[in-house]
Parts: C-alpha cells; sequence; structure tokens
C-alpha cells in the first residue's frame, strides 16, 4: 500500500487531520442532552458537547465524575436514560453496529487475553471486526510497529509489563483503522515513565493516523496533550475549551501556605486582605493577582507563623478548582481512592 | 458519515496519511460472523492446548469411576445375570462415564465466560461490530469440540472395559459426544450470561452437574426404579443420550447371542414414556433441541444492553 497516489495533502499532522479527504463530516462526535441514571444514581446530568474530526478531545474529571459512564454510551456499551448520541454520524443507540466498525476502544482495565500471544490477541480483534484477510498481516505490522512491540509479538501477553500491555492495547485498539479511538484512563496505574511514553506513542499516533481521540483522564498534566477538554463533575459538564482559554480564564496565581494555626490563618486572611482562602490538600490555600509581590506582605503582615509557602501559576488543577471548588484529589477522596484502585488493578492485571 | 459503504476507503486510493495501511471494516455479513465464529471457536482451542493440566486433570475423575468404583461394584453388581463371568460391570458403566468425561470440560469451558467477564476480555468481545449469536455459537462449538476430544482420549481406554475398536461403533460415540458436548456448552455459556461470579458459577453448576449425572442411568439401568426415580430420570436430558450410547456399546460387544439378549433387556432397556419406547431420533432430537433452546437464551441474553 504505498499511499502515493492522489497527495495534495502529503503533509501528514495537525494540517492534513483537520482537513480530511471529504469522506467524513467535519462533527465526529455529537452528544445532546446526554442522562444516564443506575436506579436512584444519576451517573451523567444532561451534558452536550461535539468533537470535530481530528481533534484530540479531553474528559477531565475525577473518579464518579460520570466519565466512563459517558464512554461507554458513546461506544454502544451502554443505553442512554435520555438524550443523544451520535459517533462517526452514526447513533450509538440504533445503529450499534455502524458506530462499532467506526471506533477503536482502549479501556481502563487491561481487555487482553494474557495467555495468548501478542500477535493472537491481534488477529483474534482482526477475525473479530472482519479486516480483510490480505491487509491483516501488513496493518499488523504496522501498528505494531508504531508501539514498538513487533519483535515481541510472539510472547504471551502474560510476560508483558503493565506498560507494554497499555501500548498493545492501544495498537489492537487501532488495527481496524477506526475514525475515533477511545482512550479510557489510557496511562490509570501506570508509574510516570510510562505514562510519558505512552504519551509519546499518542502523540505519534496523531501525526499518523487520520484519527479523532476521545479520553477520559483524571491526571491534570495528561489533559494539557489535548486540543480541547471538557471539565465533567458530578455529572455536570462544567467548562469545556482549550487547554490555554481554560487557564486564561483563571488568571490568577495560586497560593499555598502551611501555617502554625490553619483556621486562624483563614480567617486573618479574610480580616487583612478579603480573602477567601480554605484548606486543599491539607494546606490553605487561596488565588491572589500576583503571587509573588502578595508574599512577602503575607510574611510582614500575618501574625501567625508561616511554616512553607508555595506559589503556582495557572494550571488546569487551578482552572478545576475554580470551576468546581476543590482540587480533584480532594474530590476523589485522597488516597483511599487511590489504594483501591491499585487493588482494582492488581486483581485484574494478574491471573 | 453514512457512507462507509458508499466511499470504502480502498487500499491506497487516498493518500491523506502517508504509509498508512488502509483498512476498511465490511459491513456485517454472514461472512463476516462466520470469521467471528472460527475465531472465538480457535481460541478455545489454543487456549485448551496450552493448559495441559486441565486436560489432565478433568480425565482423572472418569478414570477412576471405570477403575475403581466399577472393579469395586463389580462383585456386587450382575449377580441377577446369568454368565456373569464373561459380562464386565466395568462395561456397563462403561458409556455413562464415557458421557461423564465430557460433563465437565463442556461445562467449564463456558465458564470461561465468566472468566473472561472478571477479567475484562468479554468487553473487548462485546463492542466487536458481530452478531452476538456469531459469539455464542463459537463459543458453544469450541466447548464441545474440546469436550469431545477429552471424550476421544476416554474412548482409547475402550479395551480396558471389553468394548471393541469398531469403527462404526467409534463414529457414533464421537457423533453423540459432540452432541452432548454442545448442549452442556450452550447449558453453561445460558448460565454464565447471568452470572458474574467465577466462584457462584462453579458452585451452581457443580450443584447441577452431579444430580443430572446421577439421574441419567449412567450408573445403573433404568429398569424397575421406583415410579419418582423414573419420572426424575426421564426429565433428565442427559439421560436421552446415555441411553442411546449404552445401546450402541451394547449392540457391538463380542458376547455370544443370548447374553446379547439378556443384556439389552436387563441392561439397557429401551428409555420409555409411561410405556411408549422412545426412538432413536426422538432421544437425540430432545437433546439437539434443548441445546439449541439454551444457545437461544444465551444469545439473547448477551444481546441486552446495560
Amino acid at each position: 500500500m504505498t499511499a502515493q497516489t492522489g497527495t495534495e495533502q502529503t503533509g501528514a499532522g495537525p494540517v492534513a487531520r483537520s482537513l480530511g479527504d471529504g469522506s467524513g463530516p467535519e462533527t465526529v462526535i455529537t452528544v445532546s442532552g446526554l442522562v444516564k441514571r443506575y436506579g436512584d444514581i444519576e451517573a451523567v446530568r444532561g451534558i452536550d458537547f461535539t468533537v470535530a474530526r481530528g481533534e484530540t478531545f479531553g474528559f477531565l474529571g475525577p473518579n464518579g465524575a460520570g466519565k466512563s459512564t459517558t464512554i461507554k454510551i458513546l461506544c454502544t456499551l451502554a443505553n442512554a436514560t435520555a438524550g443523544s448520541a451520535a459517533v462517526a454520524g452514526h447513533d450509538a443507540a440504533t445503529e450499534r453496529d455502524a458506530v462499532r466498525r467506526n471506533i477503536g476502544l482502549v479501556f481502563q482495565d487491561t481487555t487482553l487475553d494474557t495467555y495468548l500471544t501478542a500477535e493472537q490477541n491481534l488477529r483474534f480483534h482482526a477475525e473479530l471486526y472482519g479486516v480483510p484477510k490480505a491487509a491483516v498481516m501488513p496493518r499488523m505490522r504496522q501498528v505494531l510497529d508504531m508501539v514498538g512491540l513487533w519483535d515481541r509479538k510472539d510472547s504471551l501477553v502474560s510476560t508483558f509489563s503493565g506498560g507494554m500491555q497499555r501500548r498493545l492495547e492501544i495498537a489492537r485498539g487501532l488495527l481496524h483503522a477506526p475514525h475515533v479511538l477511545f482512550l479510557d484512563e489510557p496511562t490509570v496505574g501506570l508509574d510516570p515513565q510510562t505514562r510519558s511514553s505512552i504519551w509519546t506513542y499518542i502523540n505519534d499516533l496523531k501525526l499518523r493516523e487520520d484519527i479523532t481521540i476521545f479520553l477520559t483522564t483524571h491526571y491534570m498534566d495528561e489533559a494539557e496533550h489535548c486540543d480541547r477538554i471538557a471539565i465533567i463533575d458530578h455529572g455536570k459538564i462544567v467548562a469545556i475549551d482549550t487547554p490555554e482559554a481554560l487557564k486564561a480564564s483563571v488568571g490568577r496565581d495560586r497560593v499555598q501556605i502551611h501555617t502554625a494555626d490553619d483556621q486562624r490563618a483563614i480567617a486573618e486572611l479574610a480580616a487583612k486582605f478579603d480573602i477567601d482562602a480554605a484548606i486543599h490538600e491539607g494546606a490553605v490555600t487561596f488565588s491572589v493577582d500576583a503571587g509573588e509581590q502578595f508574599v512577602p506582605r503575607l510574611f510582614s503582615e500575618l501574625s501567625i507563623p508561616i511554616r512553607s509557602v508555595s506559589v503556582s501559576r495557572p494550571s488546569l488543577d487551578d482552572v478545576f478548582m475554580s470551576y468546581t471548588g476543590t482540587t480533584i484529589r480532594d474530590a476523589e477522596g485522597g488516597t483511599g481512592n487511590d489504594f483501591m484502585r491499585n487493588m482494582a488493578k492488581l486483581r485484574t492485571g494478574r491471573r | 458519515m453514512a457512507t462507509q459503504t458508499s466511499t470504502p476507503v480502498a487500499a491506497g486510493e487516498t493518500g491523506a496519511v502517508v504509509d498508512r495501511i488502509r483498512v476498511s471494516v465490511p459491513d456485517r455479513g454472514l461472512r463476516h460472523d462466520l470469521r467471528a465464529v472460527g475465531i472465538v471457536w480457535r481460541r478455545e482451542l489454543i487456549r485448551f492446548r496450552t493448559d495441559r493440566l486441565r486436560a489432565i486433570t478433568s480425565l482423572v475423575q472418569p478414570f477412576l469411576f471405570l477403575f475403581i468404583l466399577g472393579t469395586g461394584l463389580s462383585n456386587l453388581a450382575g449377580g441377577n445375570l446369568p454368565h456373569t463371568a464373561s459380562f464386565d460391570f466395568k462395561t456397563f458403566i462403561y458409556p455413562g462415564v464415557l458421557a461423564m468425561s465430557v460433563l465437565f470440560t463442556a461445562i467449564f469451558s463456558a465458564g470461561s465466560i465468566v472468566w473472561d467477564r472478571e477479567f475484562g476480555f468479554l468487553r473487548e468481545i462485546l463492542v466487536a461490530p458481530v452478531s452476538r449469536a456469531a459469539i455464542v455459537v463459537g463459543k458453544c462449538l469450541g466447548g464441545a469440540t474440546i469436550a469431545t476430544f477429552q471424550g476421544v482420549i476416554f474412548l482409547c481406554l475402550a479395551w480396558f472395559a471389553h468394548v471393541p475398536y469398531n469403527p462404526v461403533l467409534i463414529l457414533g460415540l464421537i457423533g453423540m459426544l459432540l452432541l452432548l458436548s454442545f448442549t452442556l456448552t450452550a447449558f453453561g455459556v445460558m448460565m454464565a450470561a447471568r452470572i458474574k461470579q467465577f466462584q457462584a458459577f462453579m458452585a451452581l453448576t457443580q450443584m447441577l452437574v452431579l444430580p443430572l449425572f446421577f439421574l441419567s442411568g449412567a450408573l445403573y439401568p433404568l429398569t424397575g426404579l421406583p415410579a419418582w426415580l423414573t419420572v426424575l430420570t426421564r426429565l433428565d436430558p442427559l439421560t436421552y443420550v446415555v441411553g442411546p450410547m449404552r445401546h450402541l456399546v451394547f449392540s457391538h460387544l463380542n458376547v455370544p447371542p443370548q447374553v446379547a439378549a439378556l443384556i439389552n433387556t436387563h441392561l439397557a432397556p429401551s428409555i420409555t414414556w409411561g410405556g411408549w419406547v422412545v426412538p432413536l431420533w426422538l432421544s437425540l432430537g430432545i437433546v439437539a433441541a434443548m441445546g439449541l433452546g439454551m444457545t437461544g437464551v444465551a444469545i439473547a441474553e448477551f444481546s441486552k444492553t446495560e
């Protein structure tokens, strides 16, 4: 498949991706008024958004915010209680097969058969998706090369590390050349180094494939890889824009201080500086316009001894905080949740 | 994009992205579904091949039944038969134990669905653009194949039970084992569609499998039983395979004609419903119908979405 023919858009990359070849619509995902109820619990409470072709769109929010539920509906794994969702021009509720043909999926938990080899896993996928027989081998080689696993294709998946398994899943999700790739928490449970390598592969993939990526994450730093982000909290979208615009909308610096008496410090900040502070992540936290200039004043005027101070430029963390009134870690209830997740990971990762 | 079909992205047709192998996933059709059946079936075989321990352990139980129980009980059994010297109790229970050799393998291969659900692989299968029927049928055929394979290994031991290696007999038995295994796997798949925990699946199937086995007449002849037991044996679908299998085996034994006649009346009576003899085709038809019925239920179960 030497794809030299018809090369009006030889330049791979963002331009080629967003222009398209005229065979598809410019809006790849359309969601309107989506609601999902499980019994009394309303996991998704009426959300609307669209994702353009070639875009990398991120769903950002704490665990339990409704991210995975939305993905499940988009991927035809769950029915919406109300509202509608369309992917690649097909209704996710009524044209399931058409949607399924057009999407690739990488789930939060491993969905590989670890008793099979990497190649056997991919072959299973190819047969299930009806990939033309002649295309299976070259395409398999291509996706495995992309994630650097071609030389391990004959190894049992059970011998793979967590990062390798995730890479293999990404390769598998791409095998049938989907128009949209869904990545549900693609880096959860991986160590920081592996996380960044996964992102290298994803960014590389954006350059090489004509593909729209929809991902969910609860890591703020990862949201920066997206073209656009929707912040979702308690089943509702509270903000939706580019990372830059969102950060600009917050605009202020974040100051965190540790003091001898945090409650008194909060009271004094309100009284002396008219600042609304609160305790987040165990520190007195507040926003000011120019942090560096404010800190010297703070030291001279605050009567409570300050043990440590940190000033940070607005990040997506702050965006999240300004829209939801809580940091993402607070929203998840701290380390307990990570522990549960790791346990779940352990259970699913090994047999 | 109403138009995956009208503008198929053929190989090398466009150059939007350089060096990308163009793949177009076809619309769903029979050929596609057959490929899905094939790969689900093949996965069962691959998994079975790599799991030798399972193959060996599941043969232990029928082995014990045939050689320990069979030998031990031969002193007791057959007392009311003349010419006992020429008829071994092992021969009597051989067809029943043969059925048993596929019983657990078939049901537990279906249990791997519960396993797959717990470990996530089922999701990979369920989001694929294939009919649920293809997945269920592939699974049932896969389970039937490996269970029958187990049965064939056990068939090799026929000599120890004085059962001759007659090609017609062997082929007939393999056919019936295949039918039995398919129905049992379908039963297992149907259960697995509902049961979400592996432990629960094991406990429930164990609870159901042993009564099915005991009521099938695998270990005793279906004559002169009390009325309540007679009714129960007739309700057990396994009865309708074990009976024909025993008939087939006994009709190929190398025994004098008068012994054969005695065996047929006392040890391998035909299955009757209140005096009416159930013909062979109906007997096997019942099993096939149950298998297909349960496959249908399983397909319906897997077609549901939350």
